[in-house]
């Protein structure tokens, strides 16, 4: 599935909820499930800085793709990254790089969250990116 | 008591209004308190009317402008029974009161080896202005510990007295605990060893009577924004004996007696420390703001904040789930909390979209929230405007938040 088609189907999912309780619901929920960041990722260097909650993000490359893998120890903020790792994660460096990730403010994500929460949503994104810019920059050299 | 709540939430605008379609319950006074309809028509009517530059001009809207900012210096002074107008300084607020006495005091009288001593429950504000000026000069800092409740350990605290030390500063009441500080004995002591002692006041001015005189502190500052007052206006009250040797802490114009391009001499007090166009609306309207203060008596809202704050307390302890810091003998204006289990942040997202304005995180005192061993805390703070009621709505969230947490 590309990055557009995976953010169709989480904004689908969202358009179900009637309200704000259901939508954080289902992040928590999503908060419980992520795939757990090794023990190992969880040092300053895999850190995101501007979140409230500690949130700590890795990348790695298989078969010409980036995986994420995250964790927090917050559950809504946990829930945020999956989302994220479930759009970005498994896609080339240059599909990460060139996505604008509209769903984040079509599923009303970006406006619930205030300023500062919302860095760290965008301190979430800009990291991700990172990582896929740096996978590309590596492959472009070995080429 | 001749004290009507809802009398009172008439008077602040900001309170009558709803969030994500729910009646605004605002529990985050110990950030910036709402301000009454008093002090914002001060603000409009100054920029509408007298709006022109203070102490330069010989005409007359610079006089009314230059008037009604000396009365309201005139006001701080009664309010704080301060001896003299020359002792109360306008700063931007009371982060600006600290860094003006830690860089001018600091600058004057440290030497390398000297000491400061500051409280582990004191704001940023209280911490990181004298770790620079130590640094600067070659002083150290120095630390009175509390308790696991933030009561200040006052042994201890004798022990770190030496003839090294040159100031004391600490919080009068720790924002992120609410704990009220014992500064009478601190002070107490500090005196019989010599040493001048800061009271930093932003939390203190807003839930206690004052009385620098009484206190006999050296230093007290606080901000207009926490007590009702607008923001970007801060006091900082000194004593003269001690203003007088300090120098000017930031330099350029209306500090100043003559200037040539040779040499400059400085103004007297309290203008020495006040350079540059001042917040003048600010100012005044802060002057609106104490009036409204003193019209409503401190000693009933005092009164009522207390029965509120135990009140509130009481319903919380109920909650077996809830770990509540800073159980001390004396706590105003503050309960910081958390779910067990439950992430701080997690917390404040659901409560806010009760329509409940909380604060999450470190509260800018992140030394206080390492030995209580979390990385930040939910605190709701309150003022007199403030009601039962709401502290039960507060209660409602927090069981729905256990219930999609838990």
């Amino acid at each position: 599935m590309t990055i557009t088609e995976k953010e169709h189907q989480v904004i689908e999912e969202f358009s179900l909820f009637d309200d704000w309780m259901d939508k954080y619901n289902y992040l928590i929920e999503m908060g419980k499930t992520t795939p757990i960041i090794d023990e190992k990722f969880k040092t300053e260097q895999y850190l995101i800085s501007g979140c409230q909650s500690r949130v700590w993000l890795s990348a790695e490359m298989a078969d010409g793709k980036v995986i994420f893998k995250a964790d927090s120890d917050a559950v809504i903020t946990k829930g945020i990254v999956n989302l994220l790792i479930r759009v970005l994660s498994n896609q080339t460096p240059e599909d990460i790089l060139a996505t604008d990730m509209e769903f984040v403010d079509k599923i009303g994500l970006k406006e619930h969250l205030s300023p500062t929460r919302s860095n760290g949503l965008t301190s979430m994104i800009k990291q991700m990116k990172l990582y896929a810019l740096v996978y590309k920059t590596k492959k472009e050299q070995q080429n | 008591m001749n004290f009507d709540v809802e009398k009172i939430r008439k008077d602040f605008p900001a309170l009558n209004q709803e969030v994500y379609g729910k009646p605004l319950v605002y529990f985050d006074n110990a950030a910036t308190s709402q301000k009454p309809r008093v002090v914002i028509d001060t603000l409009v009517s100054y920029y509408s009317g007298i709006n022109s530059n203070v102490h330069r001009g010989v005409h007359y809207l610079s006089q009314q402008a230059t008037e009604a900012f000396e009365q309201t210096r005139d006001l701080i002074r009664d309010y704080i029974h301060a001896k003299s107008n020359s002792e109360i300084i306008i700063t931007k607020g009371a982060t600006d009161s600290i860094n003006l006495v830690a860089n001018s005091f600091g600058r004057h009288f440290f030497k390398p080896g000297d000491e400061v001593i500051i409280s582990a429950t004191e704001h940023h504000a209280n911490i990181v202005p004298w770790q620079v000026i130590c640094k600067d000069t070659g002083s150290k800092l120095k630390v009175i510990p509390t308790d696991e409740n933030g009561n200040l350990n006052l042994d201890s605290f004798k022990g770190l007295i030496s003839h090294k030390t040159k100031i004391i500063s600490v919080g009068h009441i720790s924002n992120a605990l609410g704990v009220v500080n014992p500064i009478r004995e601190i002070i107490r002591i500090a005196h019989q060893n010599n040493i001048p002692v800061m009271i930093d006041g932003a939390q203190g001015i807003v839930h206690r009577e004052v009385d620098v005189q009484e206190l006999d502190c050296d230093f007290y500052c606080f901000s207009s924004h926490k007590f009702y007052g607008p923001m970007g206006v801060g006091i900082l009250y000194g004593r003269e004996k001690f203003l007088e040797q300090m120098p000017p802490y930031q330099t350029g114009g209306e500090m100043i007696k003559s200037v040539t391009f040779e040499n400059t001499t400085f103004n007297e007090l309290p203008f020495k420390f006040e350079t540059g166009t001042p917040n003048v609306a600010g100012v005044i309207g802060f002057g609106a703001a104490l009036e409204y203060i003193k019209k409503i008596g401190m000693p009933d809202i005092i009164s009522y904040e207390d029965d509120l704050l135990k009140y509130a307390l009481k319903k919380l302890n109920n909650l077996d789930y809830l770990q509540i810091y800073g159980n001390s003998q004396e706590r105003a204006g503050v309960i910081s909390f958390n779910l067990k289990d439950i992430h701080p942040y997690d917390a404040g997202t659901i409560i806010d979209k009760f329509g409940i304005a909380v604060r999450t995180g470190n509260h800018c005192a992140q030394p206080v929230m390492d030995f209580l061993g979390t990385t930040g805390t939910i605190r709701a703070s309150m003022a007199f405007y403030n009601t039962r009621e709401e502290v039960d709505r507060l209660l409602v969230a927090i069981e729905k938040v256990k219930e999609m947490f838990g």
